[in-house]
């Protein structure tokens, strides 16, 4: 059971900041997954009158307010004309409408979870975090930091002609991924690069880079294998929706798929 | 605590603790239609509007909603009325506990989209969960209602045309 003795709107970051160094101090974002758990939290801090809650767009960035919902970033315009309908289709899978209008963009970014569809979205692309004392940092750094006691204030995401696919496999509708998988590719310094991206394995997402220049009329086998050995270089493990055995074969189905329709698409 | 909100469209005032969800407040507010069916987020029934938008009460802490507009069932209970007699109608449903989310999420489906298909109604209503029928009926409840609505609208624009 969760219990709060305080709440604090906080009115600027500083203050947010400054009573989040208590140990007993929580952030909270849309309260979806920290409710279910078991804390004793002194004091929780809102983050909702920051003005955390937009999706800016400039020439060269997409920034992403922490407190943006994950129906946001479902229905961004300046995202699908970026990345297509990718971007939308990490997140529409997650629960229903209702949720994906609580569900905060840093709650599921600053959680790290291993079943997070947004971070597997996010973290294929060129993305950072802005963080209150911790600076701006790449959003794969972020991923394999442990939780501290700063605060995340945006994600943003540097614009690049880049491709972008998401997909994922779930046992029912609106439940937790078996496995997701985000495939980005363009040219990054004057060379093809591939990104790879899987989460839920049941791990959080992690990242593959290659630089593979795969020509437009490549053989069904050669996807397939650069879709293997791309399945390959990551680990999975076994929980009770799925083996690391069947989440492997499924990330490489998912992964060929995905560069599939990049090529047909054209780079 | 002391909170103040618009509870449909009605300024009213609760004494909660920092830790109150949305939900019970409402709840002891007088809004028993609210409920929590699931206790993992995930069900829809409690489903209320914040201002304007759908949101499940079981996890919005009651602390954060001074200030804003909250919508029950309660407050839209002539619409309601109106669909649930095409639910009924259809016989879509069987102990109806899950209704009364259910139907707040359809009215916020029905403001945010213009005649949805059945993918789009699918879609939309995929985090309402009912666990005694298989939804067929509720379906053909939504689109009988929204087509007699559209029928509706058509008499009233031709009403105003010849007078």
């Amino acid at each position: 059971m969760l219990t709060i003795s305080n709440y604090v709107k906080a009115k600027t970051p500083e203050e947010a900041y400054e009573l989040n160094q208590a140990r007993s101090s929580r952030v909270m974002g849309g309260m979806m997954w920290m409710r279910l758990g078991n804390a004793r939290v002194k004091t929780v801090i809102d983050l909702s009158e920051l003005g955390l809650d937009q999706i800016e767009e400039s020439d060269n960035v997409i920034k992403i307010g922490a407190m943006c919902t994950l129906r946001q970033l479902e229905e961004c315009e300046a995202l699908k004309e970026m990345y297509g309908d990718g971007i939308a289709e990490s997140v529409r899978h997650i629960v229903g409408v209702q949720f994906r209008n609580q569900a905060t963009v840093g709650g599921s970014i600053y959680g790290r979870f291993g079943f997070s569809d947004v971070l597997t979205a996010f973290l294929a692309l060129d993305t950072f975090v802005e963080l209150y004392d911790g600076g701006t940092i790449r959003l794969s750094e972020f991923v394999n930091r442990k939780p501290d006691k700063d605060i995340l204030l945006s994600l943003i995401v540097r614009k690049s002609k880049r491709k972008f696919r998401y997909e994922s496999i779930r046992q029912t509708k609106t439940d937790f991924p078996v496995i997701a998988c985000s495939v980005v590719t363009g040219m990054v310094h004057g060379k093809e690069t591939w990104y790879f991206c899987v989460g839920a394995r049941p791990m959080k997402a992690a990242l593959l880079e290659k630089q593979w220049e795969i020509p437009k009329d490549v053989s069904e086998e050669m996807l397939a294998e650069y879709a293997r050995q791309a399945a390959s270089e990551f680990t999975y493990g076994t929980n009770m929706r799925g083996s690391a055995e069947y989440r492997r074969h499924l990330a490489e189905v998912l992964i060929r798929r995905e560069m599939s329709s990049i090529l047909a698409e054209g780079r | 605590m002391e909170i103040q909100f618009i509870l449909n469209q009605k300024q009213v005032t609760a004494e909660i603790g920092a830790d109150a969800v949305l939900l019970n407040v409402l709840r002891d507010l007088g809004c028993k239609s609210v409920k929590c069916g699931c206790e993992t987020t995930n069900c829809g029934l409690c489903t209320v509007w914040i201002d304007g938008k759908s949101r499940l009460s079981c996890s919005v802490l009651a602390a954060s909603i001074a200030g804003h507009e909250v919508t029950t069932l309660e407050g839209v209970a002539e619409e309601a009325e109106e669909f649930g007699s095409f639910l009924a109608g259809e016989g879509a449903e069987q102990c109806g506990f899950c209704s009364p989310g259910f139907i707040m999420n359809v009215l916020a489906m029905f403001r945010e989209l213009d005649s949805p298909g059945i993918d789009e109604i699918k879609e939309y209503l995929a985090g309402n969960l009912c666990r005694c029928t298989g939804y067929m009926g509720q379906l053909r409840a939504i689109q009988k209602y929204m087509q007699a609505k559209k029928t509706q609208k058509m008499a009233q624009r031709r009403g105003e045309a010849t007078a």
